[in-house]
Protein backbone atom coordinates (compact mmCIF):
# COMPACT_ATOMS: atom_id res chain seq x y z
CA UNK A 1 0.00 0.00 0.00
CA UNK A 2 1.31 3.30 -0.97
CA UNK A 3 1.84 6.16 1.73
CA UNK A 4 -0.48 8.95 1.49
CA UNK A 5 0.41 12.28 1.00
CA UNK A 6 -2.40 14.46 0.43
CA UNK A 7 -5.98 13.68 0.80
CA UNK A 8 -8.88 16.56 -0.05
CA UNK A 9 -11.99 15.13 1.95
CA UNK A 10 -15.23 16.61 0.60
CA UNK A 11 -13.92 20.04 -0.20
CA UNK A 12 -16.94 22.94 -1.15
CA UNK A 13 -15.71 26.05 -2.40
CA UNK A 14 -17.92 29.39 -3.61
CA UNK A 15 -17.08 32.68 -5.17
CA UNK A 16 -20.64 34.70 -4.15
CA UNK A 17 -23.14 32.17 -5.50
CA UNK A 18 -20.79 30.32 -8.12
CA UNK A 19 -20.03 26.58 -6.81
CA UNK A 20 -16.81 25.87 -7.99
CA UNK A 21 -16.08 22.57 -6.10
CA UNK A 22 -18.86 20.58 -5.33
CA UNK A 23 -17.79 17.71 -2.78
CA UNK A 24 -14.50 16.79 -3.99
CA UNK A 25 -12.43 14.08 -2.42
CA UNK A 26 -8.95 13.16 -4.21
CA UNK A 27 -6.06 11.70 -2.46
CA UNK A 28 -2.16 11.31 -3.65
CA UNK A 29 0.43 8.99 -2.49
CA UNK A 30 4.05 9.61 -2.28
CA UNK A 31 6.26 9.52 -5.28
CA UNK A 32 3.44 9.81 -7.56
CA UNK A 33 2.30 12.24 -10.17
CA UNK A 34 -1.63 13.10 -10.62
CA UNK A 35 -2.92 14.68 -13.58
CA UNK A 36 -6.33 17.04 -13.06
CA UNK A 37 -8.01 17.59 -16.36
CA UNK A 38 -10.83 19.31 -17.62
CA UNK A 39 -12.78 22.10 -19.28
CA UNK A 40 -12.24 25.24 -18.63
CA UNK A 41 -14.06 26.31 -15.54
CA UNK A 42 -13.79 22.76 -14.37
CA UNK A 43 -12.17 24.03 -11.05
CA UNK A 44 -8.72 22.66 -11.56
CA UNK A 45 -7.36 26.26 -10.73
CA UNK A 46 -9.74 26.73 -7.80
CA UNK A 47 -8.88 23.67 -6.95
CA UNK A 48 -4.84 23.80 -6.64
CA UNK A 49 -5.42 27.10 -5.30
CA UNK A 50 -7.08 25.68 -2.07
CA UNK A 51 -4.03 22.88 -1.88
CA UNK A 52 -1.62 25.75 -2.08
CA UNK A 53 -3.79 28.06 0.33
CA UNK A 54 -4.21 30.77 -1.68
CA UNK A 55 -7.80 29.87 -1.56
CA UNK A 56 -10.00 28.30 1.58
CA UNK A 57 -12.05 25.88 1.05
CA UNK A 58 -15.80 26.95 2.34
CA UNK A 59 -16.52 22.99 3.98
CA UNK A 60 -14.08 20.22 3.65
CA UNK A 61 -11.01 18.72 5.11
CA UNK A 62 -7.25 18.63 4.10
CA UNK A 63 -5.29 15.70 5.32
CA UNK A 64 -1.20 16.31 4.71
CA UNK A 65 1.44 13.58 5.85
CA UNK A 66 -1.98 11.64 7.45
CA UNK A 67 -2.72 15.05 10.08
CA UNK A 68 -5.57 16.76 9.43
CA UNK A 69 -4.65 20.64 8.21
CA UNK A 70 -6.13 24.43 7.70
CA UNK A 71 -3.50 25.99 4.67
CA UNK A 72 -4.38 29.56 5.19
CA UNK A 73 -1.74 31.13 3.34
CA UNK A 74 1.09 30.24 0.52
CA UNK A 75 3.62 30.66 3.22
CA UNK A 76 1.65 27.95 5.55
CA UNK A 77 1.57 25.36 2.48
CA UNK A 78 5.38 26.19 1.66
CA UNK A 79 6.62 25.45 5.16
CA UNK A 80 4.33 22.22 4.87
CA UNK A 81 6.27 20.83 2.31
CA UNK A 82 4.04 22.37 -0.81
CA UNK A 83 5.46 24.46 -3.83
CA UNK A 84 3.73 25.67 -6.74
CA UNK A 85 5.01 26.27 -10.21
CA UNK A 86 2.90 28.49 -11.78
CA UNK A 87 3.56 29.18 -15.73
CA UNK A 88 2.71 32.91 -16.09
CA UNK A 89 2.74 33.64 -12.76
CA UNK A 90 5.89 32.01 -11.26
CA UNK A 91 7.91 35.15 -11.51
CA UNK A 92 8.03 38.70 -11.36
CA UNK A 93 9.65 40.12 -14.85
CA UNK A 94 11.42 43.26 -13.37
CA UNK A 95 13.11 42.09 -10.63
CA UNK A 96 16.74 40.15 -10.60
CA UNK A 97 16.45 36.30 -10.61
CA UNK A 98 18.11 36.19 -7.16
CA UNK A 99 14.92 37.91 -5.65
CA UNK A 100 12.94 35.93 -7.04
CA UNK A 101 13.97 32.96 -6.40
CA UNK A 102 13.59 33.68 -2.83
CA UNK A 103 10.79 35.97 -2.58
CA UNK A 104 8.40 35.65 0.41
CA UNK A 105 11.08 33.97 2.02
CA UNK A 106 14.25 35.87 2.05
CA UNK A 107 17.28 35.26 3.58
CA UNK A 108 17.29 38.07 6.23
CA UNK A 109 18.99 39.12 9.60
CA UNK A 110 16.99 39.60 12.37
CA UNK A 111 16.21 43.49 11.77
CA UNK A 112 14.65 42.00 8.10
CA UNK A 113 17.54 43.09 5.72
CA UNK A 114 18.49 40.82 3.20
CA UNK A 115 21.38 38.60 2.94
CA UNK A 116 22.56 39.45 -0.72
CA UNK A 117 25.49 37.85 -0.68
CA UNK A 118 23.95 34.51 0.52
CA UNK A 119 21.34 35.39 -1.50
CA UNK A 120 23.31 35.51 -4.91
CA UNK A 121 25.51 32.33 -3.85
CA UNK A 122 22.73 30.25 -3.59
CA UNK A 123 20.52 31.52 -6.35
CA UNK A 124 24.05 30.57 -8.27
CA UNK A 125 23.94 27.59 -6.84
CA UNK A 126 20.09 26.92 -7.98
CA UNK A 127 20.85 27.75 -11.80
CA UNK A 128 23.99 25.78 -11.89
CA UNK A 129 23.18 22.48 -9.98
CA UNK A 130 19.18 22.55 -9.95
CA UNK A 131 18.18 23.86 -13.42
CA UNK A 132 22.00 23.64 -15.45
CA UNK A 133 21.92 26.88 -16.80
CA UNK A 134 25.38 27.07 -18.56
CA UNK A 135 24.39 30.23 -20.79
CA UNK A 136 26.73 33.12 -19.66
CA UNK A 137 23.89 35.45 -20.30
CA UNK A 138 21.53 34.72 -17.23
CA UNK A 139 23.09 35.52 -14.43
CA UNK A 140 21.78 35.82 -11.34
CA UNK A 141 21.44 39.45 -11.77
CA UNK A 142 19.52 38.94 -14.92
CA UNK A 143 16.02 40.48 -14.95
CA UNK A 144 13.46 37.77 -15.34
CA UNK A 145 11.96 39.58 -18.76
CA UNK A 146 15.29 38.62 -20.74
CA UNK A 147 14.17 34.69 -19.72
CA UNK A 148 12.10 32.23 -22.73
CA UNK A 149 9.43 30.54 -20.96
CA UNK A 150 11.44 27.28 -20.48
CA UNK A 151 13.99 29.11 -18.57
CA UNK A 152 11.47 30.52 -16.42
CA UNK A 153 10.16 27.50 -15.77
CA UNK A 154 13.49 25.82 -15.23
CA UNK A 155 14.02 28.61 -12.76
CA UNK A 156 10.30 27.53 -10.61
CA UNK A 157 11.20 24.34 -10.46
CA UNK A 158 14.88 25.00 -9.42
CA UNK A 159 13.29 26.92 -6.41
CA UNK A 160 11.05 24.08 -5.81
CA UNK A 161 13.60 21.48 -5.49
CA UNK A 162 15.66 23.53 -3.33
CA UNK A 163 13.51 24.33 -0.68
CA UNK A 164 12.67 20.53 -0.44
CA UNK A 165 9.58 20.19 -1.03
CA UNK A 166 7.17 16.89 -0.78
CA UNK A 167 4.67 18.14 -2.93
CA UNK A 168 4.64 20.29 -6.14
CA UNK A 169 2.12 21.74 -8.15
CA UNK A 170 2.26 22.16 -11.83
CA UNK A 171 -0.37 24.52 -13.18
CA UNK A 172 0.00 24.48 -17.11
CA UNK A 173 3.56 23.96 -17.16
CA UNK A 174 4.09 23.44 -20.87
CA UNK A 175 1.67 26.37 -21.81
CA UNK A 176 3.39 28.10 -24.25
CA UNK A 177 6.60 26.19 -24.56
CA UNK A 178 8.57 25.21 -27.52
CA UNK A 179 8.60 21.21 -28.38
CA UNK A 180 12.28 21.42 -26.31
CA UNK A 181 11.42 22.97 -24.02
CA UNK A 182 8.19 21.17 -23.60
CA UNK A 183 10.68 18.10 -23.44
CA UNK A 184 12.74 19.31 -20.68
CA UNK A 185 9.80 20.62 -18.22
CA UNK A 186 8.13 17.09 -18.75
CA UNK A 187 11.52 15.05 -18.03
CA UNK A 188 11.58 17.08 -14.78
CA UNK A 189 8.14 15.75 -13.70
CA UNK A 190 9.14 12.66 -14.23
CA UNK A 191 12.07 12.76 -12.84
CA UNK A 192 10.14 13.67 -9.71
CA UNK A 193 8.95 10.20 -8.97
CA UNK A 194 12.69 8.96 -8.69
CA UNK A 195 12.84 11.47 -5.53
CA UNK A 196 10.20 9.99 -4.29
CA UNK A 197 8.33 13.44 -4.67
CA UNK A 198 4.81 14.21 -5.61
CA UNK A 199 3.36 16.06 -8.15
CA UNK A 200 -0.14 17.47 -9.20
CA UNK A 201 0.04 18.69 -12.70
CA UNK A 202 -2.80 20.71 -14.86
CA UNK A 203 -2.03 20.51 -18.70
CA UNK A 204 -4.76 21.23 -21.34
CA UNK A 205 -2.67 18.48 -23.59
CA UNK A 206 -3.55 14.96 -23.08
CA UNK A 207 -0.58 13.68 -24.68
CA UNK A 208 1.78 15.33 -22.47
CA UNK A 209 -0.48 14.45 -19.50
CA UNK A 210 -0.50 10.99 -20.61
CA UNK A 211 3.51 10.74 -21.08
CA UNK A 212 3.82 12.34 -17.54
CA UNK A 213 1.41 11.40 -15.07
CA UNK A 214 0.14 7.47 -13.33
CA UNK A 215 -2.97 8.65 -12.65
CA UNK A 216 -5.82 10.76 -14.17
CA UNK A 217 -8.64 12.89 -12.08
CA UNK A 218 -10.91 14.28 -14.42
CA UNK A 219 -12.89 17.41 -13.10
CA UNK A 220 -16.18 18.64 -14.83
CA UNK A 221 -17.99 21.66 -13.53
CA UNK A 222 -16.41 21.37 -9.82
CA UNK A 223 -16.89 17.68 -9.63
CA UNK A 224 -14.77 14.80 -10.33
CA UNK A 225 -16.32 12.82 -12.56
CA UNK A 226 -13.87 10.06 -13.31
CA UNK A 227 -10.52 8.92 -12.20
CA UNK A 228 -8.12 6.10 -13.79
CA UNK A 229 -4.80 4.57 -13.73
CA UNK A 230 -2.58 4.47 -16.33
CA UNK A 231 -2.26 0.76 -16.42
CA UNK A 232 -6.04 0.56 -17.01
CA UNK A 233 -6.45 3.37 -19.67
CA UNK A 234 -5.08 4.15 -22.88
CA UNK A 235 -4.10 7.36 -24.10
CA UNK A 236 -6.91 6.98 -27.54
CA UNK A 237 -9.25 5.87 -24.76
CA UNK A 238 -8.38 8.88 -22.10
CA UNK A 239 -8.78 11.31 -25.15
CA UNK A 240 -12.30 9.81 -26.15
CA UNK A 241 -13.58 9.81 -22.26
CA UNK A 242 -12.46 13.40 -22.70
CA UNK A 243 -14.43 14.30 -26.50
CA UNK A 244 -17.49 12.27 -24.92
CA UNK A 245 -17.21 14.33 -21.76
CA UNK A 246 -17.19 17.26 -24.01
CA UNK A 247 -19.89 16.36 -25.98
CA UNK A 248 -22.57 14.58 -23.55
CA UNK A 249 -21.79 16.51 -20.48
CA UNK A 250 -20.99 13.00 -18.76
CA UNK A 251 -18.66 10.10 -18.80
CA UNK A 252 -19.23 6.43 -19.10
CA UNK A 253 -18.10 4.34 -16.67
CA UNK A 254 -17.65 0.73 -17.41
CA UNK A 255 -16.34 -1.62 -14.75
CA UNK B 1 35.58 53.66 -22.28
CA UNK B 2 33.85 50.93 -24.22
CA UNK B 3 34.76 49.05 -21.16
CA UNK B 4 33.39 51.37 -18.82
CA UNK B 5 29.78 51.47 -20.92
CA UNK B 6 29.53 47.82 -20.44
CA UNK B 7 30.27 47.28 -17.22
CA UNK B 8 27.60 45.98 -14.87
CA UNK B 9 27.60 49.62 -12.65
CA UNK B 10 26.57 50.78 -15.66
CA UNK B 11 24.42 48.52 -17.23
CA UNK B 12 21.98 47.80 -14.37
CA UNK B 13 22.42 51.97 -12.81
CA UNK B 14 21.41 53.63 -16.31
CA UNK B 15 18.38 55.69 -15.14
CA UNK B 16 20.71 57.12 -12.28
CA UNK B 17 23.53 58.19 -14.20
CA UNK B 18 21.19 60.03 -16.99
CA UNK B 19 19.11 61.57 -14.17
CA UNK B 20 22.66 63.00 -12.49
CA UNK B 21 23.82 63.90 -16.12
CA UNK B 22 20.58 65.83 -16.38
CA UNK B 23 20.86 67.60 -13.06
CA UNK B 24 24.36 68.00 -13.50
CA UNK B 25 23.37 70.12 -16.90
CA UNK B 26 21.41 72.04 -15.48
CA UNK B 27 23.58 72.82 -12.57
CA UNK B 28 25.94 74.05 -15.28
CA UNK B 29 23.20 76.03 -17.00
CA UNK B 30 23.33 78.06 -14.20
CA UNK B 31 26.67 78.59 -13.36
CA UNK B 32 27.40 79.90 -16.16
CA UNK B 33 24.03 81.82 -16.78
CA UNK B 34 23.95 83.27 -13.32
CA UNK B 35 27.37 82.98 -11.83
CA UNK B 36 27.24 86.14 -9.78
CA UNK B 37 24.62 83.83 -8.04
CA UNK B 38 25.37 80.59 -8.17
CA UNK B 39 29.07 81.03 -7.58
CA UNK B 40 27.80 82.36 -3.54
CA UNK B 41 27.11 80.17 -1.20
CA UNK B 42 23.69 82.18 0.03
CA UNK B 43 21.36 80.58 -3.34
CA UNK B 44 22.76 76.97 -2.06
CA UNK B 45 21.89 77.67 1.94
CA UNK B 46 18.09 78.53 0.35
CA UNK B 47 18.16 75.17 -1.56
CA UNK B 48 18.80 73.03 1.56
CA UNK B 49 16.89 75.53 3.36
CA UNK B 50 13.85 74.61 1.20
CA UNK B 51 14.07 71.55 -0.72
CA UNK B 52 14.15 68.93 2.65
CA UNK B 53 10.19 70.06 3.26
CA UNK B 54 9.16 68.14 0.24
CA UNK B 55 12.66 65.99 -0.22
CA UNK B 56 11.14 63.62 2.62
CA UNK B 57 7.66 62.96 1.51
CA UNK B 58 9.06 62.78 -2.26
CA UNK B 59 11.77 59.67 -0.93
CA UNK B 60 8.63 58.51 1.33
CA UNK B 61 6.40 58.14 -1.77
CA UNK B 62 8.72 56.28 -3.35
CA UNK B 63 7.79 53.75 -2.09
CA UNK B 64 3.86 54.23 -3.12
CA UNK B 65 4.60 55.01 -6.33
CA UNK B 66 6.56 52.13 -6.89
CA UNK B 67 3.30 49.59 -5.53
CA UNK B 68 2.23 51.32 -8.56
CA UNK B 69 -0.36 53.39 -6.50
CA UNK B 70 -0.31 57.06 -5.89
CA UNK B 71 -1.17 59.64 -2.75
CA UNK B 72 -2.50 62.80 -3.59
CA UNK B 73 -3.94 63.25 0.47
CA UNK B 74 -0.34 63.72 1.17
CA UNK B 75 -0.39 67.95 1.42
CA UNK B 76 -4.02 67.57 3.46
CA UNK B 77 -2.14 65.11 5.77
CA UNK B 78 1.08 67.79 6.41
CA UNK B 79 -1.85 70.61 6.89
CA UNK B 80 -3.79 68.30 9.36
CA UNK B 81 -0.93 66.76 11.46
CA UNK B 82 0.96 70.25 11.75
CA UNK B 83 -1.94 71.78 12.92
CA UNK B 84 -2.39 69.30 15.86
CA UNK B 85 1.59 70.14 16.40
CA UNK B 86 0.69 73.55 16.87
CA UNK B 87 -1.84 73.17 19.13
CA UNK B 88 -0.41 70.65 21.21
CA UNK B 89 2.84 72.93 21.52
CA UNK B 90 0.64 75.74 22.46
CA UNK B 91 -1.38 74.52 25.02
CA UNK B 92 1.24 72.38 26.55
CA UNK B 93 4.06 75.25 26.89
CA UNK B 94 5.99 73.65 24.01
CA UNK B 95 5.71 69.71 25.06
CA UNK B 96 7.29 68.53 22.13
CA UNK B 97 7.17 64.78 22.67
CA UNK B 98 3.81 64.74 23.19
CA UNK B 99 3.65 67.13 20.15
CA UNK B 100 5.81 65.07 18.30
CA UNK B 101 3.85 61.67 19.08
CA UNK B 102 0.25 63.32 18.75
CA UNK B 103 1.04 64.31 15.18
CA UNK B 104 3.10 61.26 13.81
CA UNK B 105 0.24 59.05 14.92
CA UNK B 106 -2.29 60.95 13.24
CA UNK B 107 -0.15 61.13 10.16
CA UNK B 108 0.27 57.22 10.27
CA UNK B 109 -3.86 57.09 11.40
CA UNK B 110 -4.44 58.76 8.18
CA UNK B 111 -2.00 56.78 6.03
CA UNK B 112 -3.56 53.48 7.41
CA UNK B 113 -6.85 55.23 6.26
CA UNK B 114 -5.64 55.53 2.84
CA UNK B 115 -4.35 51.77 3.03
CA UNK B 116 -7.64 50.35 4.32
CA UNK B 117 -9.91 52.15 1.82
CA UNK B 118 -7.15 51.08 -1.18
CA UNK B 119 -6.87 47.32 0.13
CA UNK B 120 -9.83 46.32 1.78
CA UNK B 121 -12.44 48.33 0.34
CA UNK B 122 -10.53 47.87 -2.77
CA UNK B 123 -10.77 51.67 -4.15
CA UNK B 124 -8.15 52.63 -6.40
CA UNK B 125 -5.63 54.90 -4.80
CA UNK B 126 -5.97 57.86 -7.13
CA UNK B 127 -9.84 58.15 -6.30
CA UNK B 128 -9.51 56.91 -2.66
CA UNK B 129 -6.84 59.60 -2.41
CA UNK B 130 -8.56 62.37 -3.38
CA UNK B 131 -11.61 62.09 -1.03
CA UNK B 132 -9.09 61.83 1.92
CA UNK B 133 -7.55 64.57 -0.04
CA UNK B 134 -10.40 67.06 0.56
CA UNK B 135 -11.21 65.47 3.50
CA UNK B 136 -8.18 66.67 6.03
CA UNK B 137 -7.82 69.34 4.97
CA UNK B 138 -11.71 70.42 5.34
CA UNK B 139 -11.00 69.02 8.75
CA UNK B 140 -7.52 71.58 9.17
CA UNK B 141 -10.35 74.37 7.83
CA UNK B 142 -13.04 73.31 10.76
CA UNK B 143 -10.95 72.98 13.67
CA UNK B 144 -8.71 76.13 12.52
CA UNK B 145 -11.65 78.27 11.53
CA UNK B 146 -9.60 79.81 8.73
CA UNK B 147 -6.96 81.04 11.39
CA UNK B 148 -3.09 80.28 11.73
CA UNK B 149 -1.27 79.66 14.98
CA UNK B 150 2.10 80.91 16.16
CA UNK B 151 4.42 78.44 18.18
CA UNK B 152 7.52 80.96 18.19
CA UNK B 153 7.24 81.44 21.94
CA UNK B 154 7.39 77.95 22.73
CA UNK B 155 9.05 77.06 19.53
CA UNK B 156 12.14 79.56 19.04
CA UNK B 157 15.27 78.66 20.62
CA UNK B 158 14.65 75.09 22.42
CA UNK B 159 17.06 72.11 21.58
CA UNK B 160 14.15 70.98 19.75
CA UNK B 161 14.18 74.32 17.20
CA UNK B 162 17.86 73.37 17.18
CA UNK B 163 17.91 69.79 16.25
CA UNK B 164 14.88 70.32 13.84
CA UNK B 165 15.49 73.44 11.73
CA UNK B 166 18.63 75.73 13.16
CA UNK B 167 22.40 75.83 11.23
CA UNK B 168 25.09 73.24 12.07
CA UNK B 169 28.13 75.52 11.94
CA UNK B 170 26.37 78.72 11.25
CA UNK B 171 26.21 77.27 7.61
CA UNK B 172 24.09 73.83 6.94
CA UNK B 173 20.53 73.90 8.07
CA UNK B 174 20.01 70.86 10.19
CA UNK B 175 16.49 70.11 7.97
CA UNK B 176 19.18 69.39 5.31
CA UNK B 177 21.69 67.23 7.46
CA UNK B 178 18.14 65.31 8.29
CA UNK B 179 17.01 65.09 4.58
CA UNK B 180 20.31 63.03 3.60
CA UNK B 181 20.28 61.15 6.96
CA UNK B 182 16.67 59.53 5.61
CA UNK B 183 17.08 59.28 2.34
CA UNK B 184 20.30 56.61 2.61
CA UNK B 185 18.28 54.88 5.16
CA UNK B 186 15.35 54.93 3.02
CA UNK B 187 17.65 53.79 -0.24
CA UNK B 188 19.20 51.31 2.18
CA UNK B 189 15.08 50.06 3.31
CA UNK B 190 14.13 50.23 -0.34
CA UNK B 191 16.85 48.38 -2.42
CA UNK B 192 18.03 45.78 0.91
CA UNK B 193 14.99 45.24 3.65
CA UNK B 194 12.74 42.78 3.43
CA UNK B 195 9.66 45.17 2.85
CA UNK B 196 11.66 47.13 0.38
CA UNK B 197 11.79 44.04 -1.48
CA UNK B 198 8.52 43.08 -1.22
CA UNK B 199 7.11 46.60 -2.44
CA UNK B 200 9.08 45.61 -5.69
CA UNK B 201 7.18 42.38 -6.56
CA UNK B 202 3.99 43.48 -5.33
CA UNK B 203 4.78 46.78 -7.88
CA UNK B 204 5.82 44.24 -10.55
CA UNK B 205 2.91 41.81 -10.23
CA UNK B 206 0.19 41.75 -7.58
CA UNK B 207 -0.88 38.46 -8.61
CA UNK B 208 2.57 36.73 -8.58
CA UNK B 209 3.57 38.40 -5.34
CA UNK B 210 0.80 36.84 -4.03
CA UNK B 211 1.54 33.37 -5.45
CA UNK B 212 5.34 34.12 -3.86
CA UNK B 213 3.62 34.12 -0.36
CA UNK B 214 3.68 37.80 -0.02
CA UNK B 215 0.70 39.71 1.61
CA UNK B 216 -0.05 41.97 -0.46
CA UNK B 217 -2.40 43.77 1.72
CA UNK B 218 -0.09 44.23 4.37
CA UNK B 219 2.62 45.67 2.01
CA UNK B 220 0.23 48.37 1.00
CA UNK B 221 -1.26 49.37 3.83
CA UNK B 222 2.21 49.72 5.60
CA UNK B 223 3.87 51.73 2.45
CA UNK B 224 0.57 54.16 2.47
CA UNK B 225 1.38 54.43 6.71
CA UNK B 226 5.02 55.23 6.30
CA UNK B 227 4.38 58.19 3.60
CA UNK B 228 1.71 59.22 6.51
CA UNK B 229 4.49 59.66 8.67
CA UNK B 230 6.93 61.09 6.41
CA UNK B 231 3.82 63.82 5.63
CA UNK B 232 3.66 64.26 9.25
CA UNK B 233 7.37 64.62 9.78
CA UNK B 234 7.64 67.31 6.60
CA UNK B 235 4.60 69.58 8.82
CA UNK B 236 7.01 69.38 12.00
CA UNK B 237 9.75 70.40 9.77
CA UNK B 238 8.04 73.57 8.20
CA UNK B 239 6.70 74.36 11.95
CA UNK B 240 9.48 74.87 13.26
CA UNK B 241 11.27 76.77 10.26
CA UNK B 242 8.26 79.45 9.74
CA UNK B 243 7.55 79.26 14.03
CA UNK B 244 3.81 79.31 12.56
CA UNK B 245 0.69 77.10 11.84
CA UNK B 246 -1.53 78.19 8.29
CA UNK B 247 -4.16 76.40 7.57
CA UNK B 248 -3.19 76.29 3.58
CA UNK B 249 0.14 74.50 4.76
CA UNK B 250 1.23 71.94 2.50
CA UNK B 251 -1.11 72.73 -0.37
CA UNK B 252 2.11 73.89 -2.30
CA UNK B 253 3.47 70.38 -2.04
CA UNK B 254 1.71 68.18 -4.69
CA UNK B 255 3.11 69.24 -7.68
CA UNK B 256 7.12 69.73 -6.94
CA UNK B 257 6.93 66.36 -4.35
CA UNK B 258 5.49 63.77 -7.41
CA UNK B 259 7.24 65.57 -10.31
CA UNK B 260 10.17 64.82 -8.27
CA UNK B 261 9.39 61.08 -8.05
CA UNK B 262 8.57 61.14 -11.40
CA UNK B 263 11.93 63.14 -12.81
CA UNK B 264 13.77 60.89 -10.76
CA UNK B 265 12.79 57.91 -12.52
CA UNK B 266 10.16 55.59 -10.38
CA UNK B 267 8.03 53.95 -12.87
CA UNK B 268 4.47 54.73 -13.23
CA UNK B 269 3.51 51.11 -14.01
CA UNK B 270 5.20 49.72 -10.61
CA UNK B 271 7.49 47.37 -9.94
CA UNK B 272 10.84 49.73 -10.67
CA UNK B 273 12.57 52.97 -9.12
CA UNK B 274 15.36 54.62 -7.11
CA UNK B 275 15.46 56.35 -4.22
CA UNK B 276 18.94 58.19 -5.31
CA UNK B 277 16.87 59.44 -8.46
CA UNK B 278 14.20 60.98 -6.55
CA UNK B 279 16.93 62.60 -4.39
CA UNK B 280 18.17 64.02 -7.42
CA UNK B 281 14.43 64.87 -8.85
CA UNK B 282 14.52 66.53 -5.63
CA UNK B 283 17.54 68.71 -6.17
CA UNK B 284 16.43 69.29 -9.66
CA UNK B 285 12.76 70.62 -9.17
CA UNK B 286 13.67 72.43 -6.00
CA UNK B 287 16.24 74.36 -8.04
CA UNK B 288 14.09 74.88 -10.28
CA UNK B 289 12.28 78.47 -9.74
CA UNK B 290 15.37 80.18 -8.22
CA UNK B 291 17.50 78.58 -10.97
CA UNK B 292 15.05 80.41 -13.34
CA UNK B 293 14.95 83.55 -12.15
CA UNK B 294 18.52 83.88 -11.24
CA UNK B 295 18.83 83.51 -14.95
CA UNK B 296 16.66 86.50 -15.56
CA UNK B 297 13.87 85.03 -16.88
CA UNK B 298 10.39 85.99 -15.51
CA UNK B 299 8.71 84.19 -12.66
CA UNK B 300 6.33 83.30 -15.20
CA UNK B 301 8.32 80.57 -16.69
CA UNK B 302 9.07 78.34 -13.99
CA UNK B 303 5.77 76.51 -14.50
CA UNK B 304 6.29 76.23 -17.79
CA UNK B 305 9.67 74.58 -17.33
CA UNK B 306 9.10 72.84 -14.52
CA UNK B 307 5.82 70.78 -16.92
CA UNK B 308 8.24 70.91 -19.73
CA UNK B 309 10.82 68.77 -17.97
CA UNK B 310 8.09 66.31 -16.53
CA UNK B 311 6.53 66.05 -19.50
CA UNK B 312 10.09 64.83 -20.88
CA UNK B 313 11.20 63.18 -18.51
CA UNK B 314 8.18 60.59 -18.04
CA UNK B 315 8.04 60.10 -21.96
CA UNK B 316 11.62 58.88 -22.05
CA UNK B 317 11.56 56.62 -19.00
CA UNK B 318 7.92 55.57 -20.86
CA UNK B 319 10.34 54.93 -24.09
CA UNK B 320 12.84 53.65 -22.48
CA UNK B 321 10.60 51.10 -20.74
CA UNK B 322 9.07 50.54 -24.04
CA UNK B 323 12.21 49.32 -25.93
CA UNK B 324 13.13 46.93 -23.24
CA UNK B 325 10.26 44.73 -23.68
Amino acid sequence: MAEELLKLQNIYKNFGNVKVLKDVNIKINKGEVVALIGDNGAGKSTLIKVITGVHSPNTGKVFFKEKEVQIKSVAQSRKMGIEAVYQERALCDQQELYRNIFAGREITNSFGFLDIKKQRKEAEKILRDYIGFTSKAITVDSQVMGLSGGEKQGVAFGRSLYFNSDLIVLDEPTMGLSIQETEKVLNFVKGLKNENKSAIFIDHNIIHVYGAADRFIILDRGEVVGEFNKEDISREELVQKMIQLHESGKIKVED
Amino acid sequence: MNNLLNSYFVKTHKLEISITIIAVVLFLIYFLGAPHVFTRFPIYRAFMQSMPFFGIIAISATFVVTLGEIDLSFPSIVGITSLIFGIIMTSTDGNFFIAFILATSLGMFAGLVNGLLVTKIGIPSIVATIGTLFFWRGLVNVISQGSGIAIVDVADGTWHHMIFVEKLFGKIPMQFIWFIVLTGLMQWVYRYHKFGNHIHFVGDNKASAQMMGINVDNVKIIAFVQLGFFSALAGIFTMYEMLYFWPTQGEGLMLTTLAAVFVGGTSVFGGKGTIFGTFIGVLIIGSLESGIVALGLSGFYVKFINGLMITVAVTVYALIQRRKN
